[in-house]
């Protein structure tokens, strides 16, 4: 799986992004509404245009369009085809690459166990629910075993209790295809759950790259800050915050 | 249940025919010399049947509407297609189609006369002005509704300009698309009457025409009846056809 790495990526959001996301790495891009999250998703997907330049295991691949990329992308809608039952919507991707027909059956089916969804083969979109579509939409992604994959707030509009389980499998099956991913989010929770780092990203740029270990020990911004704040200030089940357990409390002034 | 309500549709049909025939008979109404009673008409409609006449023009009219509707709705998927996802092409196209679709299919008729005589290139030409234009519009209202995000998706999963279309635009506008078959389908029955009414020496317009010169209103009505029928079951096959091809994804009422 390749790594990526963008050079100076600007467009009407972007403001000159310069990031690198090592091979098979998880890296979580957290920021607000509006920080310029999914179109930097685009961005790396081809779906939009841009100045500066996108390397996948260090060749540009600014030139290529979206069909040849081979990102499976995970949209925040999910957009699952709804004239397709949910066998063809997961086979989509290998029947138009003229897969042959037999190997793209198996390996919808394959994924359809893989999730846990085998019941639901021949069900159209329509008939799912949230939770069972944004399973579909992550098995169709994956299924034409794409070089990296971007998953955009897939967990949006689920119940939390969902929200959770599916997160963990979304980490598993991860860490099981070995597949560079970048997952946007603006949950400081997910972010810090399921990232090998977490990139920071405000107002289109990136404020701050770190693991989730490291990055509050050295706080370049305004919005980490916050988040450790509100993370301290969190009430345990005794109604205590961890701040007022730890004598914490970070002083938020000074930070951009 | 589907025989039921069929049943239930039925009955009004049935009540009207019996008044019709009541009030006919009993010559309760006014100028009864040119309303037959339905008995007659259906007698009439044996006769004709029988010797062959409106079995010749039914022929005639439906080759007409077949070929011209074919023809005519093949040309309009095709360029509404074509205009519908290359906006550069609509930009083009657009402001041309504009200032013909609003002319009748009937308005061609005398220039189509001189172009190409009379013949059985004037109503298959008429029937296929008829049909483009509506099935064209619908198309690229169709491909022009297909969210943008379906065709980002199925980019992002290999498919290239081609297999989009294919795969993921027309499917999604067949919905579209059959409201203008639906709709010409019925309206080439009714040009292709006024056509032949007009200007072609065969089908059932041109036997409506000449029952007329003979006063006779039993196959008047008869060759209405055709047209009424002709009308009802091209839209309804166009209808199932659409049920058959989009129920199992849209959220369908009933047909």
């Amino acid at each position: 799986m390749p790594s990526i790495r963008l050079k100076n990526i600007k467009n009407f959001i972007c403001g000159d992004i310069n990031l690198e996301i090592q091979d098979k790495e998880f890296l979580v891009l957290w920021g607000p509404t509006g920080a310029g999250k999914t179109t930097l998703l685009n961005v790396i997907a081809g779906l939009m245009e841009y100045e500066g330049t996108v390397l996948f295991d260090g060749v540009a691949v600014d030139e290529l369009p979206v069909y040849q990329r081979k990102a499976g992308y995970l949209f925040q809608n999910l957009i699952l085809f709804p004239h397709l039952d949910v066998k063809s919507n997961i086979a989509y991707g290998l029947t138009v690459q003229r897969k042959p027909k037999k190997e793209a059956e198996l390996k919808a089916e394959k994924l359809l166990k893989l999730m846990k969804i085998e019941h639901l083969s021949e069900r159209f979109p329509k008939d799912l629910s949230g939770g069972e579509k944004q399973r579909v939409a992550l098995a169709r992604a994956i299924a034409p075993s794409p070089e990296i994959l971007l998953l955009d707030e897939p967990l949006n509009n689920l119940d939390s209790h969902i929200a959770k389980y599916l997160r963990v499998e979304i980490r598993q099956l991860q860490r099981e295809l070995g597949i560079t991913t970048v997952y946007v989010t603006h949950c400081f929770e997910e972010a810090f759950a399921l990232a090998d780092r977490v990139a920071v990203l405000n107002n289109g740029k990136i404020v701050q790259v770190d693991s989730p270990e490291n990055i509050f020990e050295e706080i370049d911004c305004r919005m980490v800050a916050e988040a450790k704040y509100c993370n301290c200030h969190k009430e345990d089940e005794n109604g205590f915050s961890k701040a007022e357990l730890e004598g914490n409390n970070a002083s938020l002034c000074h930070l951009p | 249940m589907k025989k039921i309500k069929a049943i239930h549709s039925l009955i009004p049909v049935l009540v009207f025919l019996l008044l019709w025939e009541v009030v006919t008979r009993l010559k309760l109404i006014p100028g009864h010399f040119f309303f037959p009673p339905f008995t007659v008409v259906i007698q009439e409609f044996y006769h004709l049947t029988a010797n062959g006449v409106l079995i010749d023009n039914f022929l005639s009219s439906l080759r007409r509407v077949l070929i011209g509707l074919s023809l005519g709705s093949i040309a309009g998927i095709t360029v509404g297609i074509l205009l519908g996802y290359e906006q550069n092409l609509h930009k083009i196209a657009h402001p041309i189609f504009s200032l013909f679709y609003p002319i009748p299919a009937l308005g061609w008729l005398p220039i189509l006369m001189l172009w190409f005589g009379i013949g059985e290139m004037l109503p298959i030409m008429i029937i296929f002005i008829c049909s483009f234009f509506p099935v064209l519009y619908n198309t690229v209202t169709g491909i022009k509704n297909v969210n943008r995000d379906f065709i980002k998706a199925a980019q992002t999963l290999g498919a290239s300009e081609w297999k989009v279309l294919t795969t993921v635009v027309i499917p999604l506008a067949l919905p579209n698309i059959f409201t203008g078959l639906r709709l010409e389908a019925g309206m080439a029955w009714r040009v292709i009457i006024a056509a032949e009414m007009v200007a072609i020496p065969t089908g059932i317009g041109a036997l409506l025409m000449r029952a007329e010169s003979l006063l006779r209103v039993d196959i008047i009505i008869v060759c209405l009846i055709v047209l009424a029928v002709m009308c009802l079951a091209f839209e309804k096959f166009f209808l199932y056809l659409e049920h058959k091809l989009t129920c199992k994804w849209r959220q369908y009422a009933q047909y």
